[in-house]
């Protein structure tokens, strides 16, 4: 509250109210319902800790990927000009709007058996399918893109100024990556990077189509909760509580780095 | 440390050749848009010319089929804003060029030190630049681009960002910094291009209009840019007897202490304090009266400068009260052909 005038109609602000209950009040019902008595057993089951351990696992890998081949691309769209850039950003970008159980299917015909790719990869022995790594990949996938698009943001917001700059006191392009381009988006970087962890922790459709359901092995946090669902619903709630929570740490997260890099 | 270049940009309409002798100091001035930016640009690295070529030191920077890229120009460029690296130190700021080129971590920051001290900006050494004021930012980053010891230093306006207050002090800075070194500096300030340059080259409309040592540029302009920097009325056309003809059909006397050939293309200058104002048709010794349409008024204090598009007058506040001068207004400037001096172009 600063106490400057803010102009906003009252209607407006009654409108927003009844946006953000919708939003909140599910979160309060999941809390509601979740049996306490039961909730340390219930989240420390075998297959509980099996299909957390592996969430955890995984996104971190993915995370990683993402990162590794999100940042390259990210320069490459925010700081040089090529034919077919337009396109290649909207394909680039199609997995945030795609339906996830569409990307698995994509993903299936690319690295499945008898997918495009997948033949000549078991030729020397590689069989992704229905794998952890393919948990990894389903969850890049639909990741990459949140990096990609949110560090090309603040590569375009960073400019090219002190870039240029760094070139003509002699910095080699790699010098000028390392030690200027990088720590000026880094804040971007680490926000995209948790933005990319989130939406790994929550994939569902295209994981559940390209790498199948097989505890220990491919069955994540997600999957497990909509599995338990059907047996166990104390289970499922307390299992989606767990991810509620690692969802708020992550906004919590991701709002601090973002406060930090806007003073 | 001499520079020759040559340079053709279609679409910007920018087509120089320029040169710079070693430890030469350039100041480029000329209206906004005229390709000032551009040269810096092209000479840095950062622009590549459509054709031409340029030299530094016998070392070619880009020719029709070569092109050097920015870093191993070693060419540096100061611009307006400091553009210090936000997340180094200062120290790290000034180190950054001596490291880029391989020297050691303890030699690099030993070297920025040296020029920190250089421009009275030591006691700065472990701020961060969120720190700094303008002017002190401006100073770190001129030694920055020192440090990186170039064979050619632009400066990009490089005072215009500053509190008039601050100016004058960096400009003495550089002045020091400047002595013997090579550099082009880019200004719109007559001060600058007085007391850190050797030479002033007038770029209009992406070419170079006007060339030539500071002082004679100003004391006899030949572009219409140059005499507005100086403050004296220009105007440009042919010799005839005894004085100047306009295209536009005016007759200038002048008082000449030698005879030019008649059809010569020629400048001719006065000083606006030359100038007298009349309302009515004046008769007299004056032989110069040009009927003229008052396009403005500037008031300072006592003097009135009393402009018609090219051209003006100062003139007391007193007097332009008592003519009762309007922008609109129909006047004569009248002014006697002793005061006009004419150049060959």
């Amino acid at each position: 509250m600063t106490g400057t005038y803010s102009g906003v109609p009252r209607w407006l602000l009654a409108v927003a109210v009844v946006g953000a209950l919708f939003l909140v009040v599910p979160l309060g019902a999941i809390v509601l319902r979740v049996d306490w008595a039961r909730f340390g057993e219930l989240v420390s089951s075998d297959s509980s800790r099996a299909a957390l351990l592996l969430s955890l696992q995984t996104s971190a890998t993915s995370t990683v990927l993402c990162v590794l081949f999100g940042v390259p691309m990210a320069f490459a769209l925010a700081r040089t000009r090529f034919r077919g850039q337009r396109v290649l950003r909207a394909l680039v970008l199609l997995p945030l709007v795609l339906p996830p159980v569409v990307g698995g299917i994509a993903l299936l015909y690319t690295f499945g058996r008898q997918g495009l790719l997948g033949e000549s990869l078991r030729v020397v022995g590689v069989d992704i399918a229905f794998s952890t790594a393919a948990v990894v990949l389903a969850q890049t996938f639909v990741a990459l893109p949140f990096l990609v698009l949110s560090l090309e943001g603040a590569l375009r917001t960073a400019g090219t100024r002190f870039e240029t700059v760094a070139a003509t006191l002699g910095a080699r392009p790699t010098t000028v990556l390392r030690r200027v381009s990088l720590p000026l988006v880094g804040p971007g970087i680490v926000s995209g990077a948790v933005l990319s962890f989130a939406r790994a922790l929550g994939e569902f459709g295209a994981t559940l189509t390209f790498a199948g359901s097989l505890q220990g092995v491919t069955r994540t946090l997600p999957l497990e909760i909509y599995l338990q669902r059907e047996t166990d619903p104390d289970a499922a709630v307390a299992l989606s509580l767990v991810l509620v929570a690692v969802a708020v740490l992550v906004v919590a997260v991701a709002h601090r780095i973002h406060e930090g890099s806007t003073q | 440390m001499s520079l020759r270049c040559s340079a053709r940009i279609e679409t910007r309409n920018f087509d120089v050749r320029f040169s710079l002798s070693a430890g030469e100091t350039v100041a480029v001035m000329g209206p906004n848009g005229a390709g000032k930016s551009t040269l810096l640009g092209v000479l840095a690295g950062l622009l590549r010319p459509d054709s031409g070529s340029a030299a530094l030191d016998g070392r070619t920077l880009y020719d029709d089929d070569a092109w050097l890229a920015p870093h191993v120009r070693g060419i540096a460029l100061l611009a307006q804003d400091a553009l210090l690296f936000p997340h180094l130190s200062v120290l790290e700021n000034v180190a950054f060029g001596p490291r880029s080129a391989g020297v050691p971590r303890s030699a690099a920051r030993q070297a920025a030190l040296r020029w920190l001290r250089e421009v009275d900006a030591d006691d700065l050494a472990q701020r961060r630049p969120a720190n700094l004021s303008g002017g002190q930012a401006q100073r770190v980053a001129v030694a920055r681009a020192l440090a990186a010891e170039p064979a050619l230093l632009l400066l990009d306006e490089p005072l215009a960002a500053l509190d008039i207050s601050m100016a004058p002090l960096l400009r003495r800075t550089l002045r020091r910094v400047l002595a013997g070194r090579s550099a082009i500096i880019v200004t719109h300030d007559i001060v600058d291009a007085l007391l850190l340059a050797d030479r002033v080259v007038i770029i209009d409309g992406g070419r170079i209009v006007e060339e030539g040592p500071t002082r004679s540029v100003l004391e006899r302009p030949r572009s219409s840019f140059a005499a507005g920097l100086a403050g004296v009325n220009l105007l440009t056309g042919a010799t005839i007897p005894g004085g100047l003809l306009t295209p536009s059909g005016i007759q200038l006397a002048a008082l000449q202490d030698q005879d030019f050939p008649p059809g010569e293309e020629a400048a001719a200058v006065f000083s606006p304090r030359a100038v007298s104002v009349h309302r009515l048709r004046p008769t007299g010794s004056p032989r110069n009266v040009l009927p003229v349409t008052i396009t403005d008024l500037e008031q300072h204090g006592a003097r009135t400068t009393v402009r018609a598009g090219h051209l003006s007058a100062e003139i007391t506040t007193a007097s332009a009260a008592e003519l009762d001068l309007l922008p609109g207004a129909e006047v004569y400037f009248s002014v006697k052909s002793a005061e006009v001096s004419i150049y060959l172009r």
